[in-house]
């Protein structure tokens, strides 16, 4: 058990420990910052195996951005969170099949790489990834610029309304004082509850363009 | 190579012992004398009455975490472009210069539909 292993077994286990912790936590929001945790493990074991750059990109994309995104998704849409949210009808299923999974991956993967010690392996560098992206794989390159368009232009559709708005809404009533605002064609009602009190009973609040 | 992280991992090992140790002491040292009137209001005030339906979570913020995760995705990828810029020559900067332009595209339009307003 060199130092190498010792560190290993450290990331390891907070990996592990942190996965376990997202698929049986009760509350939706702890499961989301475990998940987090998980892929900062996934970081540190990229570290452990000298792939420093997928380490720092793992940390920058996943938790700085994914799981962010995440979290946020959960407070935008004001997902249930807790316990009632909770479906647990396939439990006995889904540890079946994930712990089949499980096994099997493993038996694949230390039959094909058990021999390799971990203190052997050398990764490529930044230097290499930089030349195998920008002189043998140029053109996934440049579509995947287009694919960044894509996500962005559709981000910013689904998200905004027109230019100016962000989003927020407020409940606002009206207060009514008199018959109700004319229907007629360009009459646009004015929440403003606060002067519907000086007009005169009768007259229908008038916006700004008629 | 590999040698240049321990410091890192020897900070997050002290800081959680530090942060963990403190909960610890305090929880095992710390005297326990519940009191009612710990729990209201600190100083003066009232105690809230109803429960207030709130505004729902602006969606602004969602944007910004949106847009982040984008161009931090961009800037990812000049990060190994600049590491071997000068044995690429021209063609890498042709290259990028492309990237950046697609993705400036975007930002135009962004700009434009009013994505970095904050209001």
């Amino acid at each position: 058990m060199t130092g190498h292993d010792a560190v290993f077994l450290l990331v390891a286990l907070f990996t592990g420990g942190a996965a376990l912790l997202t698929v049986t936590s009760k509350n939706l929001f702890h499961a989301a910052l475990f998940l987090a945790a998980t892929l900062a493990g996934i970081a540190g074991v990229f570290l452990v195996l000298r792939a420093d750059f997928l380490a720092l990109v793992q940390l920058v994309v996943y938790v700085g951005a994914v799981a962010v995104l995440f979290l946020f998704g959960l407070m935008v849409t004001r997902a249930p969170i807790g316990r009632e949210a909770l479906d647990g009808q396939n439990r006995g299923l889904a540890l079946a099949v994930s712990g089949t999974l499980f096994v099997v991956l493993s038996g694949l993967i230390i039959q094909s790489f058990g021999g390799v010690r971990a203190a052997e392996v050398t990764g490529p560098g930044i230097r290499e990834i930089g030349i195998a992206i920008f002189a043998h794989w140029v053109l996934p390159f440049e579509l995947l610029s287009m694919l960044l368009l894509a996500a962005l232009i559709g981000a910013i559709l689904l998200a905004r309304r027109e230019s100016g708005e962000s989003g927020e809404e407020s409940v606002e009533r009206r207060i009514d004082f008199g018959d109700e605002p004319s229907t007629e064609a360009g009459a646009q009602a004015l929440p403003a509850a606060d002067t519907a009190g000086e007009l005169p009973a009768g007259e229908p609040v008038a916006g700004g363009e008629r | 190579m590999l040698a240049e992280f321990l410091p890192i991992l020897l900070l997050f090992v002290l800081a959680t012992a530090f942060a963990g140790g403190s909960l610890l002491v305090s929880s095992l040292v710390g005297p326990r004398m519940p009191n009612p009137t710990k729990l209201s209001a600190y100083e003066c005030g009232n105690e809230p009455l109803a429960e207030v339906q709130s505004a729902r979570f602006p969606v602004k913020f969602y944007m910004v975490a949106m847009l982040f995760l984008i161009f931090d995705i961009e800037a990812v990828f000049i990060f190994p472009w600049a590491v071997v810029f000068r044995e690429l020559g021209w063609f890498g900067l042709g290259q990028m210069a492309l990237f950046i332009a697609i993705l400036g595209v975007a930002f135009i339009y962004e700009i434009g539909r009013g994505g970095l307003e904050w209001d």
